[in-house]
């Protein structure tokens, strides 16, 4: 049996778990996003803070996935759910892709488009909105994609904690040394990374700015 | 150089600068005016960085309404940090600016940038706007009607000398010349009484260059608006300024008319005549001897 047949008979589970993987990194995505565009908004525009905040996303970033996962697992609410824990670790880990992108994509402005703006009575409302924002949207895009590539691999490991999701195969392969397990589960984790790739690829050059 | 070639040079210097005035508006233009209005005020103005740095100290200098001044200096003298304490892009460590006879930094910020057109070397066009988008943006927040921004647009695309259909085209796919025309456009888009322009044409070659500033005085004569012009080239000041404030360092050196200018004892007056005499007429006498 090859992994295509294994899949076509437990396609119910698969189903099932891609879901639970969708879910997880759909929300997480949805959670880095709302919190950190405004976060790199505020610091593309407050010098002052940049270095903290990136330095601070940047070590969470170097904390190794299931070493997080674990240290969030005592938390008292979080721990009770396996899948908001897991959200949570990887809205930690989307953060800094997302804030970047903002950060330089507004950064990325031209200053003197700023300063002809800033000159004929935008407020500073009018010019995040109107011109800082609109030409900042395709960098500010690719650090979602990057965000969600990075956390559809990063949640297979959530199943390590019981989150479920497609890492579910992997870790049951892993034990009963069964290849098509693994790939049963690595397969669509693959293709899903590559289809938001592509997709939020797509909708980053069509909103480039010319 | 011998004392002859010396003395040929130097009037060939001074004959082309009369020819360069009489092609200009400016032989009878305003001087300024004891009774005329005054548009622009610095008093004691200086500006000094958090750092320390004094940009400019002590700026007492006035501009009439209606006349186009133009801040002559050499780069770093001080001229765009002058130019933005106007607008308030910048506002003064010490003294008082005043727009209309009123310390502007009483009023409101935004109302009093929208009343001053503002041009800037490098355009700064919006990439993401057409060229009727960009003219209109002002207009479009202020609650103007489409109706009323199309037909503004129109008006000020013919006022600056581009054709009627590059209103749907974007900043990209203008020369550089039509895109510091948009720029005065959109500048003067809700008609503002005041013009700040810091070294528009500075980036364009000396054909277009030369084109824009015949344009912009025929504008200019029309519209009568109170323009303060940055530039470090004489030859512009003294076609394009009423008067010309002599800048270096981050203090005025002095104003004076074109004609003043020309015949001007203040070293730095003398020397720019001299300077900018000189590439011309040496050139001219090459190889000769
Ligand atoms: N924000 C700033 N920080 C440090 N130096 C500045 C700043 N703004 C202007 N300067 C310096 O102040 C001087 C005057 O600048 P500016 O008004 O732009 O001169 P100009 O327009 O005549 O070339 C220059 O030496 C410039 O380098
Ligand atoms: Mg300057």
């Amino acid at each position: 049996m090859n992994v295509f047949q294994f899949i076509l008979q437990n396609h119910g589970e698969v189903l099932e778990l891609t879901l639970e993987h969708l879910w997880m990194v759909s929300v997480s995505t949805l959670f880095a996003v709302v919190i950190g565009i405004p976060l790199g908004i505020v610091i593309a525009h407050r010098p002052v803070l940049n270095k903290a905040v990136l330095a601070g996303a940047n070590i969470i970033q170097t904390i190794p996935s299931l070493a997080l996962f674990g240290f969030l697992l005592p938390v008292p609410w979080l721990g009770d759910r396996a899948d908001r824990l897991a959200i949570l670790a990887l809205t930690l880990y989307a953060l800094l892709p997302v804030i970047r992108g903002t950060f330089s994509g507004i950064r990325g402005v031209d200053a003197s488009v700023i300063e002809a703006g800033r000159g004929m009575g935008l407020t500073e409302r009018q010019l995040l909105l109107q011109v800082e924002l609109p030409l900042a949207v395709s960098v500010i895009l690719s650090g979602v994609r990057v965000a969600v590539v990075i956390s559809v691999g990063l949640a297979t490991i959530a199943a390590a904690i019981g989150a479920g999701g497609l890492g579910e195969f992997i870790f049951r392969g892993l034990a009963m040394v069964n290849n098509q397990l693994i790939l049963a589960g690595a397969i669509p984790a693959a293709l899903m990374a590559l289809l938001a790739d592509f997709s939020l690829g797509w909708l980053e050059r069509r909103l480039q700015p010319r | 150089m011998t004392g002859r070639t010396k003395a040929r040079v130097a009037t060939g210097a001074s004959a082309g600068w009369v020819n360069l005035l009489n092609f200009g508006m400016l032989g009878a233009s305003m001087e300024p005016n004891a009774a005329g209005e005054l548009a622009i005020e610095f008093c004691a103005v200086s500006y000094v960085l958090p750092g320390g740095q004094q940009l400019l100290s002590g700026l007492d200098l006035k501009v009439q309404r209606g006349e186009t001044l133009v801040l002559l200096g050499r780069s770093g003298s001080g001229k765009t940090t002058t130019l933005k304490l106007i607008n308030r892009l910048l506002s003064p460590s010490h003294g008082e600016v005043r727009v209309n006879g009123k310390s502007i930094s009483q009023g409101e910020v935004i109302r009093l940038r929208r009343s001053i057109g503002y041009v800037i070397q490098d355009v700064g066009l919006f990439p993401h706007y057409t060229v009727e988008q960009n003219i209109g943006l002002v207009p479009k927040i202020e609650g103007w009607s489409s109706e009323r921004i199309r037909s503004r647009t129109q008006e000020l695309l013919q006022l600056v000398g581009l054709e009627a259909q590059l209103a749907s085209r974007y900043p990209h796919q203008l020369s550089g010349g039509q895109r510091q025309r948009v720029g005065v456009a959109r500048a003067l888009a809700a008609d503002p009484a005041i013009l700040l322009m810091d070294e528009p044409f500075g980036a364009l070659d000396p054909l277009t260059r030369d084109e824009l500033q015949r344009e912009f005085l025929s504008l200019q004569q029309g519209l009568s608006k109170t323009v303060v012009f940055v530039t470090h080239d004489l030859r512009e000041a003294l076609r394009l300024g009423s008067r010309i404030a002599l800048m270096e360092a981050g203090q005025l050196v002095t104003v004076l008319s074109p004609r003043e200018f020309l015949r001007s004892t203040v070293p730095l007056a003398a020397a720019y005549v001299k300077a900018f005499g000189d590439g011309p007429s040496v050139a001219a006498h090459r190889g000769d001897s």
